[in-house]
């Protein structure tokens, strides 16, 4: 059993990398990767929030919105699987908010640390993404939970990476016309050819 | 040699500003210089603190590379002859077949002097058009961006026809390296300011938009409709046997990527430049320690249904690119980490990675080129936690010694 999850983990770290194999979350890959720091502010969170949103939506799908999951209730032949994406991010805005209040109320250094981050990774395709990879490939909840620390883990790594290089690249002399986010794609796109070296391996 | 100076030197008001030619002033600096030594001193990196420039640093590594071309044009053209001197008859339709009958060199496989002919006539096309376009692109960006051209794209242009098999089409070869130089190296700056290895770049490119021509077993051989698998191709499949001794694969008689199949001509290469001091000898050796320890932890582990696991490091060694990459791909000061001890780090996970992918992911049977590519994306990295580690620690020791003076 532990194998399994091990091999979930890593295989949701590297070989189904959120940002570089399936190129979610882009938006807050790109804009917050100028920095180092900043960049492992946003991996924090990203790994944070991936890994609360994801068994609490898969609980949700499985006791609430799955076909035939409110017999509990008496409602046998219910289907409400298409309110998924609306309910995911409700969700996922909803919990964090809960944990940013919770931080500001007991760990206000680490809710400083990650400041801006949290509310912004809300709308972050990568956390809905996850979510809906979830359900599609039907994870029990030690699965979810695994799996969203991995898909964070995994995209912490390579927004950190790229910010490196990001901070490397200021000694470039980038052409005029790409400079900024132009090169920042050539740059993604080098880095994901990089990546791809882990795929195809079956574990 | 003065008069040829002389005839430079009054050439060089028509490239200078105001001049007829000012617009590639830039091409006519390149070939002076190269011809000469500069004048001036450096205005950009890599910075060496030596009498070393960096034209005498790629010189080197040419003269490093010179056993590998000659073992690919040797071994490429006995690859071709084996399979020929198998065949009742010597098929038509290639003119390097064509121009070794003009000669008369025949097709003997024993025959060196014929092999070497053979491979030449397969590699130095490749190499003359990586030259030719990369070229072109180096002289168009340094002309239009006005920065100067240097001996980098040399390298370059000789490594990317050494990683390719000897068959693969022009046209490719050319849209590998312009891919390589424009988007691997000149968005970037130009020389020195790249993030990945240009020539490496230009190979993934093709690897990944191009399989059929560099991967399989098709193409290694320079012999049309012929497969041979690379022995880690053989070693991989457990329904293939092994057809070449570690010997074979030592010196370099085994299919593979033209320049890459010695390890020999790769360890003349890294004396070379570990005795000049160019390639990081730290490099070299924790590729290495990553690659022997990972192998040793796979053989320890063991596996029924695959035969990778029980492979030995010796093996991993001299098989595929593994000795070019670590000699000459690895070590590339610009892409690779550059502190000390993130040097350590960034050998050992090319070390590993290599290793990692040749045993357990069934997609692709070598994996030196990704792992390099890996190592120089999170080389920038590694390299910024050494940075940051030896500031807080020289904070501290400039804090304490304040308090000790006090």
């Amino acid at each position: 059993m532990f194998e399994h999850y091990l091999s979930l983990f890593i295989k949701s770290i590297f070989i189904e990398n959120m940002a570089l194999a399936f190129f979610l979350g882009m938006c807050t890959f790109l804009a917050v990767s100028k920095k180092v720091e900043t960049a492992i502010g946003l991996g924090i969170a990203v790994v944070v929030v991936q890994t609360i949103t994801m068994p609490v939506n898969n609980l949700i799908y499985n006791h609430v919105l799955k076909e035939g999951a409110l017999s509990w209730a008496g409602l046998k032949d219910v289907d409400l699987t298409f309110l998924g994406l609306i309910t995911y991010i409700g969700v996922i805005a909803a919990i964090v908010q809960i944990l940013e209040m919770a931080l500001d109320k007991f760990v206000p250094k680490l809710y400083h640390a990650l400041g801006i981050f949290l509310p912004l990774i809300t709308v972050n395709c990568a956390i809905l993404g996850g979510s809906l990879f979830m359900v599609e490939r039907n994870y029990t909840f030690q699965e979810s939970m695994v799996f969203g620390l991995g898909s964070g883990t995994g995209f912490a790594l390579a927004v950190i990476a790229l910010a490196g290089i990001r901070e490397k690249m200021r000694y470039s002399d980038v052409p005029a016309g790409l400079r900024g986010l132009g090169i920042t794609f050539i740059t993604v796109g080098l880095l994901a050819i990089a990546f791809m070296l882990f795929s195809g391996i079956q574990l | 040699m003065k008069a040829f100076r002389d005839f430079l030197d009054k050439q060089a008001k028509h490239f200078e500003k105001g001049g007829r030619f000012e617009s590639i002033y830039y091409l006519w600096e390149a070939i002076d210089g190269f011809l000469y030594t500069k004048g001036e001193p450096a205005k950009s990196g890599p910075h060496i603190r030596d009498v070393m420039d960096l034209k005498r640093m790629m010189i080197t590594v040419f003269f490093a590379l010179v056993p590998a071309v000659l073992m690919a044009m040797l071994n490429t053209g006995y690859q071709a002859n084996l399979m020929l001197s198998k065949m009742a008859e010597i098929p038509a339709g290639s003119w390097q077949r064509w121009v070794i009958a003009a000669l008369g060199a025949g097709f003997d496989p024993s025959n060196w002097l014929a092999d070497l002919l053979h491979g030449a006539l397969y590699f130095l096309p490749l190499y003359i058009l990586s030259l030719a376009v990369g070229g072109t692109w180096e002289v168009i960006f340094a002309c239009v961006r006005k920065h100067e051209i240097n001996e980098g794209f040399l390298v370059t242009s000789l490594l990317f026809p050494l990683i390719l098999p000897p068959d693969i089409p022009y046209w490719q070869a050319a849209l590998g390296i312009s891919f390589g130089i424009v988007l691997g190296k000149e968005v970037f700056g130009g020389v020195g300011m790249n993030i990945l290895n240009p020539a490496l770049v230009g190979r993934a490119f093709l690897f990944f938009a191009y399989p059929a021509q560099i991967s399989g077993d098709k193409v290694w051989v320079a012999v049309d409709g012929i497969s041979r698998a690379t022995p880690l191709a053989e070693l991989a499949d457990p329904a293939m046997q092994l057809s070449v001794t570690w010997q074979d694969a030592f010196f370099g008689f085994v299919p593979g990527s033209m320049g890459e199949t010695s390890a020999l001509a790769c360890l003349i290469g890294a004396f070379i430049l570990i005795v000049t001091g160019i390639g990081s000898w730290k490099i070299m050796a924790s590729v290495l320690g990553g690659m022997v320890g990972t192998s040793m932890m796979f053989n320890w582990i063991g596996s029924t249904g695959n035969p990778m696991f029980a492979l030995g490091p010796h093996w991993h060694l001299v098989l595929g690119g593994f000795a070019f990459g670590t000699v000459f791909m690895a070590t590339d000061p610009v892409s690779a980490a550059f502190t000390e001890p993130g040097k350590v780090i960034y050998g050992a996970l090319i070390g590993f990675l290599v290793v990692m992918i040749r045993v357990v992911n069934p997609a692709f049977p070598e994996g030196m080129m990704l792992a390099i590519l890996f190592g120089n994306a999170f080389a920038p990295i590694i390299d910024r936690i050494f940075i940051n580690a030896n500031i807080q620690r020289r904070r501290q020791r400039a804090l304490h010694g304040a308090r000790a003076q006090d």
